[in-house]
Order: structure tokens, then C-alpha cells, then sequence
């Protein structure tokens, strides 16, 4: 066992995407569990339900427009619901509780990391990004960019990022529904990629929103539960769930505060930089802001989100904090009964014995179900995603150059995120022995530093060229990708060299501003006639952002 | 070609009003979110021992937790704060000065 050693960069990486629940080596080998029929029931009703809503859906998906964006007709609250749904993973609920139950307070600094992101978001893009964009991201960089190049450009960095956090999202599954329901891995896989398909090549988006909202309740009202069910434990206070965990911990009262998790600043800043800045370049959350009417909906949901959010985040680490002494005190959540032990199925696993210990059997059973969701309604996010860059970006906007008819780009987007099914499914099958944890961090780096300039850039600066906007994304791309590779996580782990080259364990911090400063060089210098005529434009572009005069309006119903 | 209500609310002094001030608002509450956010990251990188000070006498809880908390609550509320001022003051400016570039 080589765990560990890298464990604890395992477990930071998996901890960096909302989604990157069970990278393998965070969870060690996983036991196959023998089979959960309460949770394999109470998925079985999910499922059931929402493929009604998704029947549902289907009736009222005519235009392109509702496949891509519901219409534009979902309400602020709805998408904020939604949103939370995309950002609140089986990760958050397992990896960061299991985080602060392993290594206490470092797990809440991790969580708060996460959140910070939302308020930056709504500040600086949420307005512009409703009043600029129609269906995907390259509906803003191209509104003045040469719209061939950038396009193609903007889809590539979309379709990289879904494809490795699909990677990610897949091999996770099959890991967690392994562990909860005692389905065979590949089944798993299988399963989620099969309705992943089907949400979204029928319900489109109007499905993909609600599956997320029904996600986000079932998760929001699953994890209140949970804790309420373990704060009866300690008499409902905190300050005595805190006295019994530093007494019961190994290392006693230091999980109260700061640990050796963040002892390299260096690595702590290229962190937050990559997950800030990340998540405003991730393809299926900016997609999210073009489901609602206008800009006050878009601003209102992101409250909303990061309401739940913030919410969510607190009680994960308030049930971390009550596993400590519930679950590491119990022999029977430990491999042979040896209390400090391994525990039993994984590192991950902690919250899930957590719900078994004081909510018995039929609530674990619910618990998992909703696991088990969570990661459906990102998958979802993510297939319909990648469907759009591909259908409407490459498709009808350069190959067809805008001359596609509405039934034609529906057409191709099914096709594609079939395939894109097909994609995940076999590579989630091909990665299932391999350590993934590197992926994250990967895609993560690629979308902090290719989309979000480019896109921050469209908005904000008018000396932004296309052939700027292009170096720079490349540039981003290519040092985002090759401090990856030559990181710990991929030169050591995976390749098995004695050394990193690169010492730090996140791009962002370095492929960023290289990204950026190669951008402003290569605008700076363009001195085409093409140039100019796209620097003219900005004023335009720059009125309708801030007023959304020209905005992609509701389609009628 | 610019479309002649582009050039109309380009000229509006209101247009310039609502720009500058949802601009310097929305720059104000970023950097409060980001000072507390990094400020607090820098303590826990090179100051831990501040954060694990007791929160009362002879309490398992540090100030640590609160802070933490804190920056959470905060943000969300000045994202509160935000969609409020630019939902209600802001696009009423912006409304008029829709209206009087229609005109």
C-alpha cells in the first residue's frame, strides 16, 4: 500500500472538484458491499420519478432554445436551486466530511475555499454573463471575436474540461455505488451513463434542471436530518461535540485549529486561485446563467446558491466534526474491529456510517440513494454541456455557418450527447483501475486558466483581439497541462519518477497569469485591420452587458 | 454599424451614472470578499497558532471556527446586499435609461 504517502495529496486534489468524490486513491481499494436493497429501492424511486419529469420535459422541448436553456424560462429561485445542485457533489457530502473527520479544521478551511467563488461570480460576471451569452460561453467571446477561430477554440476548452471531469464523474460512480449499493462496477457505470443519455437527449435542459433541484432538496434536507439525528447525540451543543471529538481524536485538541494541510502557502493560494477562478470557467455552470429571463433572475439565483451552498457546506463540516466521535469511536465501522483502524469501505465513508449509526439502516439506505443522485444531476450538467459545444458551437455556428435549421442542431445535439454517453462509459470503465486524482486538478487548471480569461477578458477589456484571446488560451492550456504532468500527482503517482519537476501541486497560481499576459502581448501588438474592427465593437458589446439591451430574451410559451 | 440606441445610451450621463456606480459597488464587495477570504488564508499559512486560540476559557472551540463561519455568513449576506441594491436602485436607473434611448 503506497496510500499513505500520497493520501494526503490525493485527498486535497479530490477535494478540488466538487465532483471528484472517490478519486481511487483517496478511497484506497474499494470492498465490494453485498447488496443494499433499501438503497437500490429508494434510487429505484428516484430514478423512476425522474424520468416522469423527464417525459414531462420532452412534451415541452420544441426549440433549440428549450433544449440548450429551458427557454430562458426558469425563475431565479429555480436556477439558484439548480445551480447548488451542480455545485453540491457526492464529493462535498463524503470528501470534505471525511476531510474534517480525518484532519478537522483543515476540512472547514478547504470548505470555505470552496465557497468563495460565488460572491467574486455574481460581483464580476453574472449580469454580463446573462446579458451577453444565449446557449454556451463562446456566445460571448465570439459576439465580437472572429467567431470561426474562436469558437472552435472555446469548444475545444469546453468539451476538454467536460470530458475530464466526465472521467472523474464516472469513475466516482462506479466506486460509490460499488461501495453503497453492491452493484458491480461496471453496472454502475453503465447505469449512470444510460441515464445520463436519457435526461438529457429527451429532457434536455428542462429535465437537467430539475433532476439538479430535486437533488439539491433531497441533499439539503438529507444532511439537515443527519445532523439533527447527531447533535441529539450531544444534547444538541456544539461546544460538547467539540470536547468529546478533541478527547476521542488522535490528535486531540490540534484539529481545532489549523494544521499541516496548508503548511505550503504557495500551494494553499494555487489552490484557491484554480477553485475561484475554476468554477467561473467551468462550461456547465456558466450555462446554468442563460436558463433564466434576465439579469435580475441571474443575480437572484446566484443568492440563492450560494445560500444553499454556504448552508450545506457549514452542516458538512458540523457532521465531520459529530463522525469523529460517533464513528471513530465504534469498532463496527472499522476493518476487524480495530477502533483507528482502516475504516470500513474507504476514507470517503465516514459520513455514510455516520447516517447508519444514528439513523439505522433505512436512512444510510436513503442516504446513499441521494449519493447516488447527486451524481446524476452532474453528469447530466456536464453531458448536455459538452452536447452544446458541439451542436451549436462547431456545428451550427461554424460548420453550418448559422444556416442550420432549429430541428437539425436538436438532432445533432442528441447524437452528440449519446456520444458523449458512450464516451464516458468506456473511458469510466478504462480509468476504473487507474489513479485519477491528477484529472482534477487537470481540469480544474483548464478551466481557471483557458475559459475564464478569455471569457473575463471578452468582457471586461477592449484591447482583447481574437489572436490575443487565442495565444493566451493556448498558452494557458499547454502550462496548465504541463505543470499537471510534471507535478506529483502525475511525474511520481502515475509515472513513477522519484521527483516532481514542478514542486507545487496546482497550476493556477502559474499558468494564469501566463495565460493572461500573453493575451494582453499578442492583442497589444495586433495591429490588423480585424483588430481594430473588433476593438470597435466593444462599445456595443459593452452597452448590452451592462443593460441587456439586444439580451437573448425568454422564448413564449 | 452601431446601432444609433447603442450610440444614444452611450451619450446618456445617466448610463455613465449606473455604470460607474454598480461598477465601484460590485469592486467594493469583491475586495471585502477577497481580503477576508486571503487575509484569513495568509493567518492560516503563517500565523495557525491565532487561529487555535480558545474561543472562551477552557473551551474545546477556537476562534478559528467563528472567523471561518464569519466569512461564509458575510459574503452570502453582501451577496444579499448586491442583488438587493442592483434589483431594485440600479435597474431602475438602467429601465430609464432603456426608455429615453428608445425615444
Amino acid at each position: 500500500m503506497r496510500i499513505p504517502a500520497h493520501a494526503c495529496a490525493a485527498a486535497l486534489l479530490a477535494m478540488a472538484s466538487q465532483a471528484a468524490l472517490a478519486a481511487p486513491a483517496a478511497v484506497g481499494e474499494v470492498q465490494k458491499q453485498p447488496l443494499n436493497l433499501t438503497a437500490i429501492g429508494m434510487f429505484f424511486v428516484f430514478v423512476l420519478f425522474t424520468l416522469g419529469i423527464t417525459y414531462w420535459a420532452a412534451s415541452r422541448t420544441r426549440s433549440t432554445a428549450d433544449f440548450y436553456t429551458a427557454g430562458g424560462g426558469i425563475t431565479g429561485f429555480q436556477n439558484g436551486l439548480a445551480i447548488a445542485g451542480d455545485y453540491m457533489s457526492a464529493a462535498t457530502l463524503l470528501g470534505l466530511s471525511s476531510l474534517v473527520y480525518m484532519k478537522g479544521f483543515d476540512g472547514f478551511i478547504y470548505t470555505i475555499s470552496f465557497f468563495v467563488g460565488w460572491p467574486i461570480i455574481l460581483f464580476l460576471m453574472a449580469e454580463r454573463l446573462r446579458n451577453l451569452g444565449r446557449f454556451t460561453f463562446a456566445d460571448i467571446a465570439s459576439y465580437r471575436l472572429d467567431e470561426g477561430r474562436i469558437r472552435v477554440f472555446a469548444a475545444m476548452g469546453s468539451l476538454t474540461v467536460v470530458c475530464f471531469y466526465l472521467i472523474v464523474q464516472m469513475v466516482g460512480a462506479g466506486q460509490l455505488i460499488k461501495l453503497l449499493f453492491g452493484l458491480d462496477y461496471t453496472v454502475a457505470v453503465i447505469v449512470v451513463g444510460v441515464l445520463m443519455v436519457v435526461y438529457v437527449t429527451f429532457g434536455g435542459m428542462i429535465a437537467t434542471t430539475w433532476v439538479q433541484i430535486i437533488k439539491a432538496v433531497l441533499l439539503l434536507f438529507g444532511g439537515t436530518a443527519l445532523l439533527l439525528m447527531a447533535m441529539s447525540q450531544f444534547g444538541f451543543s456544539i461546544e460538547t461535540m467539540a470536547v468529546k471529538a478533541a478527547a476521542v481524536h488522535k490528535d486531540g485538541m490540534k484539529i481545532m485549529g489549523p494544521g499541516s494541510l496548508l503548511a505550503d502557502p504557495v500551494s494553499a493560494v494555487s489552490l484557491s486561485l484554480g477553485l475561484l477562478f475554476g468554477t467561473a470557467g467551468l462550461p456547465h455552470i456558466l450555462m446554468r446563467f442563460f436558463t433564466v429571463p434576465n439579469a435580475k433572475e441571474a443575480r437572484k439565483s446566484v443568492f440563492v446558491a450560494s445560500g444553499c451552498i454556504g448552508f450545506f457546506f457549514i452542516v458538512v463540516c458540523l457532521l465531520g466534526l459529530a463522525a469523529i466521535t460517533i464513528v471513530g469511536t465504534d469498532p463496527k465501522f472499522f476493518e476487524g474491529g480495530v477502533v483507528g483502524g482502516k475504516i470500513l469501505g474507504g476514507n470517503n465513508m465516514p459520513v455514510m456510517h455516520l447516517a447508519s449509526a444514528v439513523g439505522g439502516n433505512l436512512f444510510l439506505g436513503f442516504l446513499s440513494a441521494v449519493a447516488f443522485a447527486t451524481i446524476l444531476a452532474v453528469v447530466a450538467g456536464l453531458a448536455l454541456a459538452g452536447a452544446s459545444a458541439i451542436s451549436h458551437d462547431i456545428y451550427a455556428r461554424v460548420i453550418r455557418k448559422g444556416k442550420a435549421t432549429g430541428p437539425q442542431e436538436m438532432r445533432v445535439s442528441k447524437i452528440a450527447s449519446l456520444g458523449l454517453g458512450v464516451i464516458a462509459v468506456v473511458l469510466g470503465i478504462l480509468f476504473e483501475k487507474q489513479n485519477i486524482a491528477f484529472l482534477v486538478g487537470l481540469t480544474f487548471g483548464i478551466a481557471a486558466s483557458t475559459n475564464f480569461p478569455i471569457l473575463i477578458l471578452s468582457m471586461y477589456w477592449k484591447g482583447l483581439t481574437t489572436r490575443g484571446a487565442l495565444v493566451g488560451g493556448i498558452v494557458g492550456l499547454v502550462s496548465a497541462v504541463t505543470f499537471v504532468v510534471l507535478s506529483k500527482a502525475v511525474w511520481v503517482v502515475v509515472l513513477n519518477n522519484p521527483e516532481p519537476i514542478f514542486p507545487y501541486e496546482q497550476p493556477a497560481l502559474f499558468s494564469m497569469p501566463l495565460a493572461f499576459f500573453f493575451t494582453w502581448l499578442f492583442s497589444v501588438t495586433d495591429r490588423s485591420v480585424q483588430a481594430g474592427k473588433e476593438q470597435a465593437l466593444f462599445d456595443d458589446q459593452y452597452v448590452r452587458s451592462q443593460t441587456g439591451l439586444g439580451a437573448a430574451a425568454a422564448a413564449a410559451h | 454599424m452601431s446601432n444609433p440606441m447603442y450610440q444614444r445610451i452611450r451619450t446618456n450621463p445617466k448610463f455613465r451614472e449606473l455604470v460607474s456606480r454598480r461598477t465601484r459597488f460590485a469592486i467594493v464587495l469583491s475586495a471585502i470578499v477577497l481580503v477576508a477570504y486571503y487575509g484569513f488564508m495568509m493567518v492560516v499559512a503563517f500565523r495557525p497558532a491565532m487561529l487555535h486560540a480558545p474561543l472562551a476559557e477552557g473551551s474545546a472551540l477556537t476562534v478559528g471556527m467563528p472567523i471561518g463561519v464569519g466569512i461564509v455568513f458575510v459574503s452570502w449576506l453582501l451577496t444579499g446586499l448586491y442583488v438587493w441594491r442592483a434589483n431594485t436602485d440600479f435597474d431602475r436607473i438602467n429601465e430609464d435609461v432603456l426608455r429615453e434611448a428608445e425615444q
